[in-house]
């Protein structure tokens, strides 16, 4: 980390997100010989399409009738094949620095697991924000965080020979329990009801720990919490039958699914519009040159919240990310139907 | 985002079609009612909801605060919860399987939990009364 020129991965292009506007910019970017690195906080491409609406049909894609937001996700995974991308999942870039001039722009961003990637263009393709853990509304909770009260399992350690409570009903909350338990000194589970969504198997996994004695299971929900200096001591359960209750532990894990924030885009310098991010419709650049903001995050007079407007705006952006990337070559415009160069770089010639 | 833009554009279109073809008064089912948003501090708003469209989109149209939708309708996200009032929780029905599942999601589940978007506006729910939750996402 302090050796941060020695250690930065060197690229022409990051691009923020890689939902269906920040995967499509590896396609309009490599026909142009711009490569890429892709960073998205979730485990997965699609950002938005895979993890809000994997299972719907969507309607509106140009010369596709019908597709579900998985189906586009693989369609365009395989349309950039031929570009050889290199996806960092599970990272959110936390800062953006320029380094660079209007002229010849350079940047260097960091992201929350440590990678510092240095690029030439900044293509920004966040969608609504960053996916991140929802916070249940228990007050004082943001004090414990990071030390008692945890979203996600970074280290083990962190859980052993602790009184875990887990709420939720989901893969989350089934996994680690699942997981914790033999780590933990003892776990409770908490959740609403005693119907589980998560994956049949871990349900009666759990059961079977369950009727073993070796976890607990409460239904109710925490709505208080009780500590001193981020270390917790208890947590208040409240029942379905109303009676609260005290929960001795030392560690807290809310399962409570992903909300969209806007995160560290806000810290970036860039002019801000009702959390868009304002741009040209020319060539789709924010207020710093060689910063360029594509699909949802951008705003600009007539914007259509759309997936083909994404595509429209990559598209356009990447001419002017070339000028950048290629100062002293000239970009003749060309159709991937007659181009052989075109075909060459896609594999197909 | 995506599904919830072009919905409701679907629906504006829809709206202008029947004013300039004239939907005559008193004739058949009433095409709009009134649903009431009572907000978590207890300030209640009255809005028209047109028959056929959700819950939800009646919402966000009429701009009623702590209604977010960040998902669009597509019950994914459940940050549309709101508390269906006693009276009327016959009429609105239960909630799905799917959405019992997403309820999983929001804070302070009670037996009157829905989520709106999965509550299509209906003619027999003119007056419905629905409080909103202090906190969706």
């Amino acid at each position: 980390m302090n050796q941060l020129k020695e250690a930065a991965i060197e690229t022409d292009v990051v691009i923020v997100g890689a939902g269906p506007a920040g995967l499509f910019s590896v396609f309009e970017l490599g026909l142009l010989d711009i490569k890429a690195h892709v960073i998205d906080i979730l485990p997965r491409a699609g950002g938005q399409c895979s993890e809000l609406y994997p299972e719907k049909p969507i309607y509106d894609i140009p010369g596709l009738p019908v597709c579900t937001g998985q189906e586009l996700t693989d369609n365009l995974l395989k349309q950039i094949e031929p570009f050889h991308p290199t996806f960092h999942f599970n990272e959110m870039v936390e800062t953006l620095v320029s380094l660079g001039t209007a002229e010849k722009p350079e940047f260097r961003l960091s992201t929350d697991a440590g990678k510092i990637f240095h690029a030439k263009v900044v293509f920004i393709a966040a969608g609504g924000g960053s996916f991140q853990p929802k916070k249940p509304p228990i007050p004082k909770i943001e004090s414990y965080e990071g030390k008692s009260v945890f979203y996600a399992v970074r280290r083990m350690e962190d859980f052993r020979n602790k009184n875990v409570v887990i709420v939720g009903g989901g893969d989350s909350a089934l996994d680690w329990t699942l997981n914790l338990q033999p780590v933990a000194k003892r776990i409770t589970l908490v959740h609403r009801r005693d119907q589980f969504r998560a994956a049949p198997h871990s349900v009666s996994a759990m059961q079977e720990l369950m009727a073993a004695g070796k976890i607990d299971f409460r239904l109710g929900q925490i709505t208080a919490v009780e500590g001193e200096d981020g270390e917790l001591a208890g947590a208040i359960l409240k029942g379905n039958d109303g009676v609260e209750e005290k929960l001795a532990c030392e560690r807290l894990m809310p399962f409570f699914g992903l909300t969209m924030k806007l995160g560290p885009v806000a810290d970036w310098g860039l002019q801000l519009n009702e959390n868009l991010i304002p741009v040209d419709t020319e060539k789709f650049e924010t207020s710093h040159p060689g910063i360029f903001a594509v699909g949802d995050i951008n705003s600009y007079p007539g914007k259509l919240k759309l997936i083909l407007s994404g595509f429209h705006e990559v598209a356009l952006a990447a001419q002017k990310a070339h000028r950048y990337v290629y100062p002293d070559k000239k970009l003749l415009f060309q159709y991937t139907t007659s181009s052989t160069n075109l075909q060459k770089k896609l594999g197909v010639s | 985002m995506h599904e919830e833009e072009t919905g409701v554009m679907a629906k504006m279109s829809f709206e202008d079609a029947a004013t300039r073809y004239g939907a005559e008064p008193g004739g058949g089912a009433p095409t709009k009612v009134k649903i009431t948003f009572v907000d978590s501090q207890g300030q209640a708003r009255s809005v028209e909801g047109e028959v056929g469209s959700t819950v939800m989109e009646t919402a966000r149209r009429n701009d009623i605060p702590e209604i977010a939708a960040e998902c669009g309708g597509a019950c994914a996200c459940a940050t549309c919860h709101v508390y269906v009032d006693e009276k009327w929780a016959e009429k609105t029905g239960k909630a799905s399987q799917m959405e019992e599942d997403m309820l999983d999601f929001a804070f302070d589940v009670k037996p009157n939990s829905r989520l709106c978007c999965q509550i299509t506006v209906r003619p027999e729910l003119d007056g419905l009364v629905l409080t909103t939750p202090a906190q969706q996402g």
